[in-house]
């Protein structure tokens, strides 16, 4: 009997230790924060977020604290990310664009963010309702080529100050509001966008094509004139001359084949010797 | 938790030490309750919270029974003894490996205690606190992770709008290595998704400064570096820890639905090199036909000025006797013959295929 009374005592020793060594020390990574509840209300903060303390100086490591009477939350200490969904923005110019924004946010005071929205999720819920409105009000003030250009990190510069407001009630600092797409949205817009390229090319092609040939064109009307050039230099120094040579050339080509008949006229200079007469 | 804290709080002794001065302390019976106190099964008579005096005493009888008891009752006292010594090299092994750690060359270890950062250290051998004190994250500093920024052909992650409101098909990856192991482990949740996130939204930024022609050619390199550098700097306001060594744009082309009308801008420019070919081709025949026309005619008419009439003449008589040899004659004395012209046999000669009229020519 008392073989199995006595560890069975150890045994519950050495569980209450366990127990109430657990219930009394906790350890607070570097990326988190520690909210120290008594009997639920908040107490104290453990490892909060602090700009200016490095890594090694904070408040992490292995805390005390009143066992079973208090209990800890942990919030993030870290950057957190924010992606919202897309969502449909109608431009001034009234064309559509879908935008694709991300934010990055930190937890600075993890009090009044657990007494606010309590968990993580619901802040980022909240805050991704808060910027949704925010970017589709600012956006859809701008003209569509504003969306597109440099401008845009002022106008996100503005969404995020204008947040960070509304963030700060729930213990949140935004950090950045970054557009990460910014799109036309598929079907009708996408395809006259295409159709709008696709003829910016034909055209082009069409452009390219002209003046080849006209290109073409002046070496053909050059080389015409730099023969005729030539000829004419040639050939006027005897126009008379010339006209009998080359009329002696035509007669050759023209009756190469011996498919002719030609009637002739015994008056013919070719037929002057014909008839034996000597007319000199 | 609590147990291995409290041998190494005591640190040279073994654990039957450790074990029992905790035991001790706290009052309760628990004494030999480490990992290899499971032996004194036995009961204790004098057990409770009784002094210390009494304590050594109960230590020393326990470990007596311990060696009396574990082989099952059976009466060789002698064959205990090993317990003790193998208990406390186990527990030197697993000191041993829980209280160092190597690096790697490529690493850098992130050492915390209970959470907390203590040091980063370098490549080597190190000791630490044992395990659930201290633990140690390796981070590969030196090894360079490249992040794949497409979504396969033609998905909309790859469609980006130019500055002249064009549409860009473009793929591009990401080198980056991480450039202080405790930022990058401490301040950002998702630091992966963060650097992919950070890519797309620097990318369609300098993408929308630029023209598509620009994009799509000559200053790709350029965009490339200024994403890079863009990226650097968004990171930097995060304190991410994480050094972007480069952007690689691996594709950018007009969309596949447009790529005909571009293909075919190559083409026509292609088309109009060959026609100003062409052209010229035909400017150097004509320039050479001409040439060499000249020059035979020079040539000729230097002979023909050094006797005109004759030359002339002769020149006339040789064209003559070549043209008429091979067609048919007929010489007709104008005026004196009423002229009967048989066109109509004329023509069927004519119409005949090629040996027909050569024959008339022979027969006469």
């Amino acid at each position: 009997m008392a073989l199995t009374r006595n560890p069975i005592a150890w045994l519950i020793g050495v569980f209450a230790i366990l127990v109430l060594a657990s219930a009394t020390f906790y350890s607070v990574p570097e990326t988190k924060q520690a909210i120290v509840l008594r009997l639920g209300k908040p107490q104290r903060i453990v490892n909060a977020y602090d700009a200016k303390a490095k890594f090694g100086d904070t408040d992490a490591g292995l805390v005390v604290k009143v066992p079973f009477l208090e209990n800890v939350v942990y919030i993030d200490k870290r950057v957190l990310d924010l992606d919202m969904p897309q969502q449909t923005v109608l431009s001034t110019d009234q064309r559509l664009l879908v935008v694709d924004a991300f934010a990055r946010f930190r937890i600075i005071d993890p009090q009044r963010m657990y007494q606010t929205v309590g968990t993580e999720e619901n802040v980022k819920e909240a805050l991704a309702r808060i910027l949704a409105s925010r970017l589709r009000n600012e956006l859809g003030r701008q003209p569509f080529a504003a969306l597109l250009s440099p401008e845009r990190s002022t106008l996100m510069d503005d969404i995020q100050q204008s947040v960070n407001r509304q963030a700060a009630q729930y213990g949140v600092a935004i950090l950045d509001v970054r557009i990460k797409r910014a799109d036309l949205p598929t079907g009708a817009p996408l395809d006259s966008a295409y159709a709008r390229m696709k003829s910016a090319r034909a055209q082009q092609a069409l452009t390219i094509r002209a003046e080849g040939n006209k290109q073409a064109q002046l070496v053909r009307a050059e080389a015409d004139a730099n023969a005729a050039h030539i000829y004419a230099d040639a050939f006027g120094r005897d126009p008379q001359f010339y006209a009998f040579y080359r009329a002696m050339q035509a007669y050759r080509e023209t009756f190469k084949d011996g498919t002719s008949t030609v009637i002739l006229s015994p008056n013919n200079e070719f037929l002057h010797e014909f008839e034996g007469r000597s007319n000199k | 938790m609590p147990a291995q804290f409290n041998n190494d709080s005591s640190d040279g002794g073994g654990p039957w030490g450790g074990g029992n001065s905790n035991g001790g302390g706290s009052g309760g019976g628990g004494g030999p309750k480490s990992p290899w106190g499971e032996g004194p099964r036995r009961p204790t008579p004098n057990r409770g919270p009784t002094g210390r005096a009494d304590f050594d005493d109960f230590l020393r009888k326990s470990q007596d029974r311990l060696r009396g008891s574990l082989p099952g009752g059976g009466g060789g006292g002698t064959m205990n003894i090993p317990w003790l010594p193998i208990a406390i090299a186990i527990f030197g092994i697993w000191l041993f490996f829980t209280a160092t750690y190597r690096v790697q060359a490529q690493d850098r270890a992130v050492v915390m205690r209970f959470g907390k950062f203590i040091e980063t250290t370098g490549p080597g051998f190190h000791f630490k606190l044992p395990a659930p004190i201290d633990t140690v994250v390796m981070k590969k500093v030196e090894q360079i992770n490249s992040v794949d920024i497409s979504g396969g052909e033609g998905a909309s992650e790859n469609l980006m709008l130019t500055g002249d409101q064009n549409i860009i098909d473009i793929a591009y990856a990401v080198r980056w290595k991480i450039k202080n192991p405790e930022l990058f482990m401490f301040e950002l949740a998702e630091p992966e998704a963060t650097i992919h996130e950070v890519a797309e939204a620097a990318m369609r930024a300098e993408i929308g400064r630029a023209t598509l022609n620009d994009a799509i050619g000559p200053q790709r390199a350029q965009i490339a570096e200024q994403v890079r550098q863009r990226m650097q700097e968004i990171l930097d306001t995060y304190r991410a820890g994480i050094d972007v060594r480069g952007v690689d744009i691996k594709q950018a082309d007009p969309p596949p639905a447009v790529k005909d009308a571009f293909n075919d801008v190559s083409a026509a420019q292609q088309d109009a090199v060959q026609v100003i070919n062409q052209s010229k081709g035909y400017a150097q025949q004509l320039l050479a036909v001409a040439q060499g026309s000249a020059a035979q005619f020079d040539a000729v008419y230097a002979q023909y000025k050094l006797a005109p009439e004759v030359t002339r003449k002769r020149m006339y008589l040789e064209t003559m006797e070549s043209v008429l040899s091979k067609v048919d004659k007929t010489v007709i004395e104008p005026g004196n013959v009423q002229t009967y012209l048989p066109l109509a046999e004329v023509q069927r000669r004519r119409a005949l295929p090629s040996p027909a009229p050569a024959t008339p020519v022979q027969a006469k």
